[in-house]
């Protein structure tokens, strides 16, 4: 478990990190969002004991990494934004001078090699890191984050340099590791946020903006009362016609196609479903309903609509709550 | 401790600067022996061990430069500091690596003082004075350059800044007689690197210069664990 409470850094007169709070539970993996320079990888390095933080409090299982760093440490594994590898040293001498360096009780050989294979760096296991292309260096840190099987991994940017299909690969891996793990990734793909975490914090400028699951941070900003729809019909007799069902607030015309289909945005009252309605109207009119979705915003658009200074009501109003 | 000791004696024999070091060290020894000693036929070993403090000088920062401004560098450090050990011994570590590497360089004194005993009856208790010594200056320089490596990233800086550190605790002697008052020269000569060095090869075993070496190789050590220290509070 971590836990991070009112967490500040401050560099002079410059906030990196300003207040921040969130939490992470056993077997949670967490995403940590945000544009470059937002503070991601200080509150990381602050987490995991690099740095000091100037006030406020980080939590490693219950532990306060800066009262007692060597015993949190121990529950930590870590890859930095640029893995901290020794170039001038193979893969295997790399990793048993970690497996020593932390002092590892496991089975030395066995356990070394699982993490190899689990990562897949087998196949350059004998080679100088010096000679390894960025993905595989990429693989060689997150192997030395494993070594000793931390309960807590923190990972700063994990798929940062890989092709897609290691993307894919590493995502799943981590996945599979947040099954027993505490695992806190940073990053500003949001598609793998999306993809890999129970939990998104979304910071900027040194704030959390967001703190939810990925369900409810969208549903907050749309509902289930906005809806998208496609039809075939003279423009302005469906715009009256979806303004006189009852329940519906405000219509929009998003979008015009070729002859007469046009994207409305619906925007109808809370509690209220206009679907059957809809449906029955449009037929009615001898119209075409081409398309009906909720409208709800993707990850990308609320990220955009976050960072970008845009307040919106419902997570202004949920902050306050916290505050 | 103990890993970081290994990879660092490892790494010295990597890179070159391990072999640099040690035959740098070797070929000075080599002419000063035959210069002093053989050419002169001269069987004691102090003018022998009174040059010796000059290659030490030149030498010892370019074995400690890298030793905390790399791992800055190149962001390893991280790896370091967020393992689950103290700083203490990571710099302990890497003091006992240098000195191991340092002390494989002296050992050929030893070999020096063999040849010697062939031609006449050496003094034994005054050439192992003479090695202790020497690795007591060295091990307090080589903290003294440890300690100047993890104020930069940069190894060239690292190397100067040790440099002129190492003449200056050197020649204190020297620099303390610029100022006219007697007290400053006194104070001066007594922490004299090079004045307490130079006292052993005399043949004169004070074990005062004995506490004084041990307790700058500390001082210095811890002065570097704070630095470090600072720096995660920076």
């Amino acid at each position: 478990m971590i836990e991070v409470v009112n967490l500040c850094k401050h560099y002079g007169d410059k906030k990196a990190v300003n207040n921040v709070s969130f939490k992470a539970e056993d077997g949670e993996v967490l995403g940590f969002l945000g544009p470059n320079g937002a503070g991601k990888s200080t509150t990381m390095n602050i987490l995991t004991g690099y740095i000091s933080s100037t006030s406020g409090k980080a939590l490693i299982d219950g532990i306060d990494i800066l009262e007692n760093p060597v015993k949190a440490k121990q529950k930590i594994g870590y890859l930095p934004e640029i893995p901290p590898l020794y170039v001038d040293m193979t893969v295997k001498e790399y990793l048993y001078f970690i497996y020593d360096l932390k002092k590892c009780k496991l089975p030395k050989i066995s356990h070394l090699q699982d993490i190899c294979s689990l990562v897949k760096i087998d196949n350059v296991y004998n080679r100088l890191i010096k000679n390894l292309s960025k993905g595989y260096r990429q693989r060689v840190g997150l192997a030395q984050a494993l070594v000793g099987n931390p309960k807590v991994l923190i990972l700063d940017e994990p798929t940062v340099g890989l092709d897609p299909k290691q993307i894919i690969e590493i995502r799943t891996l981590i996945r599979k590791l947040g099954k027993n793990h505490t695992v806190i990734l940073s990053s500003h793909i949001l598609s793998e946020v999306q993809a890999v975490c129970d939990k998104i914090v979304v910071i900027n400028e040194g704030r959390v903006v967001a703190n939810d699951t990925e369900e409810n941070l969208s549903h907050k900003l749309t509902g289930d009362n906005k809806f998208i729809c496609k039809i075939d019909g003279n423009k302005d007799n469906v715009m009256r016609m979806i303004q006189s069902i009852d329940g519906v607030d405000k219509v929009y015309c998003d979008a015009e196609h070729k002859n007469n289909v046009c994207d409305y945005r619906i925007e109808a009252d809370e509690g209220s479903d206009i679907r059957y309605e809809l449906f029955k109207k449009i037929a009615e009119n001898g119209w075409y309903m081409l398309e009906l979705r909720s409208s709800e915003m993707s990850l990308e658009d609320i990220f955009l609509k976050l960072t970008m200074g845009e307040k919106i009501p419902a997570l202004a109003a949920d902050e306050e709550v916290e505050e | 401790m103990g890993a970081i000791f290994r990879r660092e004696v490892k790494a010295y024999f990597t890179s070159p600067i391990g072999y640099i070091f040690i035959a740098a060290f070797f070929a000075y020894c080599g002419i000063m022996f035959s210069y002093y000693s053989l050419n002169s036929g001269y069987t004691k070993l102090d003018s022998l061990f009174g040059s010796l403090l000059t290659i030490v000088i030149v030498l010892i920062p370019i074995l400690t430069m890298r030793t905390i401004s790399e791992e800055k560098r190149s962001k390893t450090d991280q790896c370091l500091l967020t393992a689950p050990i103290s700083l203490g011994s990571i710099v302990a570590g890497k003091f006992f690596a240098a000195f191991l590497i340092y002390a494989i360089a002296v050992s050929i004194t030893a070999v020096m003082a063999v040849v010697v005993s062939a031609f006449g009856q050496p003094d034994w208790n005054v050439i192992v004075g003479n090695i202790v010594a020497l690795l007591l200056v060295g091990a307090a320089y080589i903290a003294i350059g440890i300690f100047c490596s993890s104020f930069t990233e940069n190894q060239i800086v690292a190397v100067v800044i040790s440099f002129v550190a190492l003449i200056a605790a050197s020649f204190m002697t020297t620099i303390g007689n610029l100022i006219p008052l007697d007290w400053v020269q006194t104070v001066f000569q007594k922490v004299s690197f090079g004045e307490r060095y130079y006292s052993f090869t005399y043949g004169v075993f004070d074990f005062s210069n004995v506490v004084f070496f041990v307790s700058a190789v500390v001082a210095f050590l811890f002065l570097t664990v704070r630095v470090l220290e600072k720096r995660r509070w920076g």
